[in-house]
């Protein structure tokens, strides 16, 4: 049997696990693993310009690819710097494995320089975690840690690896394992016959049914089975925040994204459902409003592959523990052998429903934005995103504004094509996000959609797009304000903008993107901007910062209404602000 | 509601503090908590009493579940168990009260297992109520010291947790 060294075998383990890219940064620690990725050359690494960034990135590999994302950090500041990228795949259910160095074993627990309890401190936001106090462990442990982060219900995994464990002068016999099986983790494979039935037959007599699909449904690879079902049954779907793409956005049974800043028809129609077919998805509080409020007259299917999320806020009226895609496969199974139709009658009116509230209230149908200003409306930028990039893009967000926009105006036609931070709401995923896409996917349009505040929060990594050849668009909705906090500053706080304003601080991103060698594209007239935008895209090996000055006054519509409003009648997924104006 | 959820985890270092830490982190409370190796040396076992509604129980053990560490759990509240608490308490005992102490010992069926000229060491077993019980009946005036180990359980009859 070969013998390596406990840095050599991690490398070997890594490749022997399919891993192309490490996405990392070094340091004292982590110095004999970094020898090692010198000495082989089927594991690339992607060299970040700050640890949170690695995390972003590989979180984003993994969200574009379906594939397991790596990085790697030092130990102390590495590893902490790395905790908000960990929190961020841990809260939208991203695998990713994150090798973190430590000190050497004996020195732990003295405070040494540069020690962290890595493990500790990272508890609370991973799905499980590792610290390898035997060199001879480490395939099995890498194994473990890939097995565990993409089964079952997926989560960041963190491997923690004290430097004498990587010392290249001790050599330990090499072998990869083939399988793995943990006595103590056994995620469900398969949903309860019976219970998929009663699913199936309460959908069948439904009237008003819709379908609640969320960031699992991608997760879960399910997206072709969801819409074969949604088809079949002629039945309405939302998305989440997490889920969109899930189910073809173009597509007319398709009602938007639903929740805090959904679609009026999406959040009217699970209102007065008679039936919600929720899958892959959480009942979050961006969704639910006040959950006494939730839904009234609704029996709930939920299916979900993490037992602990089903009846956490909302009860489920018939519960589903499975992978979403066998589910769906046997719901369709199901469908066909049962030979009934749904209520076509009540269905049709459902539908009419439907349209009339669409044709009143969508906003792809009638954007609500007025046009005739001088100001660029962020909406419409994205709108002309949409129709530049055919909508066939790869679209990182950050967080604020920007996000919502990009969300309600892009609908996205494929799961995995929309990568931003659901759960934490991170600012400053989306520059590092698109890196992680790009490397992915040499040739496709990757374009991050940001704001000037969050784009700073990981700006450094415009020098990683020059060295690896990432030709990332950023597109930066320049409202000139930390934009949602403003909007809930106005809304909420008599228009008192405390610390949301920079006082003419901002850089010339122009200036700054030229610096790293990148193209600076400034916009700020209606007349240029899909002239601009479509040079912009055309110029496909260079990374383009686009400065869109946009209306810093505009708000992000329709809004539900939080309970507790002033404003009367609130805290239902009926009640919204469909302008600075105007209440549903 | 009271519950004790019995908790078979795997003996690896850091599966305690996934566990207390899953308490802290979502807000429930833990009561009492005792853990010691089982005859099988891969397993830890876990005794965990905690208070709350139906919903809020559900949610600890399908969480606990969740644990990759956790390889098994019951919770003994859902069925017929036997429930015990081991106590020691030291108690000031002079003159009369020596002899009351002891008749009190007798009658809860503890032990004195230390005794000085003013000082009683007493052992007592029993469920968690009977304790408190005997709080009540020694007065808590003479009473120096108690710890308590804090509840084990098991089910009764057939029934077993193991893999
Ligand atoms: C790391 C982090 N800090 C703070 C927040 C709170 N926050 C949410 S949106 C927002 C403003 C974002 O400003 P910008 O990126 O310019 O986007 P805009 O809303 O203006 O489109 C802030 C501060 C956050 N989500 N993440
Ligand atoms: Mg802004």
């Amino acid at each position: 049997m070969e013998q390596l060294s406990g840095g050599d075998m991690l490398l070997r383990a890594l490749a022997d696990e399919g891993v192309e890219c490490i996405f990392g940064y070094p340091g004292g620690a982590a110095l004999h693993i970094y020898d090692a990725i010198f000495r082989q050359d089927r594991v690339h690494h992607v060299l970040v310009r700050h640890e949170q960034a690695a995390t972003h990135a590989a979180d984003a590999y993994s969200r574009s690819t379906g594939r397991t994302g790596t990085c790697l950090v030092t130990s102390g500041p590495g590893a902490t710097n790395a905790i908000t990228g960990i929190a961020t795949a841990y809260l939208d259910s991203i695998p990713m494995v994150v090798i973190s160095g430590q000190v050497v074993s004996d020195r732990i627990g003295e405070d040494a320089f540069q020690e962290t309890d890595m493990v500790g401190i990272s508890r609370p936001i991973v799905k499980h975690s590792y610290l390898v106090k035997d060199p001879a462990q480490i395939p099995a442990i890498i194994k473990k840690a890939y097995y565990l982060a993409a089964s079952g219900r997926p989560g960041p995994v963190v491997v923690d690896i004290p430097k004498d464990m990587t010392a290249p002068d001790v050599l330990f016999d090499y072998h990869y394992p083939e399988t793995v099986r943990l006595r103590s983790y056994n995620p469900a494979i398969r949903g309860h016959a019976g219970q998929i039935k009663k699913a199936m037959q309460l959908m069948l007599a439904a009237k008003r049914p819709i379908i609640y699909a969320g960031g699992g449904v991608i997760q879960g690879n399910a997206s072709a089975p969801l819409t074969a079902l949604a088809k079949k049954l002629n039945v309405p779907v939302t998305n989440t925040l997490m889920g969109l793409g899930a189910y073809p956005g173009d597509d007319k049974q398709f009602l938007g994204m639903l929740g805090m800043h959904g679609m009026v028809e999406a959040n009217f129609a699970m209102h007065n459902a008679d039936v919600i077919f929720a899958i892959g998805a959480r009942f979050d509080d961006r969704v639910t409003n006040a959950t006494d409020k939730f839904c009234p007259d609704a029996k709930i299917v939920h299916v979900d592959i993490d037992p602990a999320s089903i009846s956490k806020t909302v009860r489920a009226d018939v519960p589903i523990v499975g992978p979403v895609d066998s589910v769906l496969n046997d719901m369709l199974q199901i469908f066909d052998e049962l030979k009934q139709t749904m209520d076509t009658e009540a269905l049709s009116q459902w539908w009419a429903q439907i349209n009339e509230w669409r044709a009143k209230h969508g906003i792809l149908v009638k954007p609500r934005y007025e046009t005739t200003s001088e100001a660029l409306k962020p909406q419409e930028v994205i709108s002309t995103l949409y129709e530049v990039t055919k909508g066939e893009a790869y679209i990182t967000s950050d967080v604020g504004q920007h996000q919502m926009f990009a969300a309600q105006y892009y609908p996205f036609k494929y799961p995995r094509r929309w990568i931003n931070s659901g759960g934490l709401g991170t600012m400053g995923f989306g520059l590092p996000a698109a890196m992680g896409v790009q490397y992915a996917h040499r040739d496709a349009v990757v374009a991050c959609v940001t704001g000037e505040g969050s784009i700073q929060m990981c700006i450094q990594e415009l020098s990683t797009c020059t060295q690896y050849h990432l030709p990332v668009k950023i597109i930066c909705l320049n409202n000139q304000a930390l934009g949602m906090v403003k909007q809930w500053q106005d809304m909420n706080y008599g228009g008192r903008h405390s610390e949301s304003l920079y006082e003419e601080s901002l850089p010339d991103f122009i200036k700054l993107a030229e610096s790293y060698g990148h193209v600076g594209v400034r916009i700020s007239k209606r007349e240029e901007l899909k002239e601009k935008l479509t040079e912009v895209f055309a110029m496909k090996d260079r990374v383009v910062f686009v400065d869109i000055q946009v209306d810093p006054q505009e708000h992000v519509y329709p809004m539900l209404i939080p309970p507790n409003d002033p404003s009367g009648a609130n805290g239902s997924m009926r009640d919204m602000f469909l302008s600075k104006t105007e209440r549903t | 509601m009271k519950h004790i959820i019995s908790v078979l985890v795997e003996n690896e270092p850091g599966a305690l503090s996934r566990v207390v830490g899953l308490f802290s982190q979502r807000g429930y409370n833990i009561e009492t908590l005792t853990v010691a190796p089982t005859e099988d040396a891969t397993l830890s076992r876990l005794t965990i009493t905690t208070a709350g509604s139906d919903h809020v129980i559900e949610q600890i053990t399908k969480h606990l579940n969740k644990i990759v560490d956790v390889v098994k759990l019951v919770d003994l509240t859902e069925g017929a168990h036997i429930e015990r608490e081991l106590m020691l308490i030291k108690v000031r005992a002079t003159g009369s009260q020596r002899a009351e102490v002891k008749r009190c010992v007798d009658i809860f069926r503890g032990q004195i297992v230390d005794v000085t000229a003013s000082v009683y060491t007493i052992q007592l077993v029993g469920h968690s109520d009977k304790l408190d019980a005997f709080f009540q009946a020694v007065g808590e005036a003479s009473i120096l010291e108690v710890v308590r180990s804090g509840v084990t359980g098991i089910a009764r009859g057939e029934k077993v947790l193991s893999l």
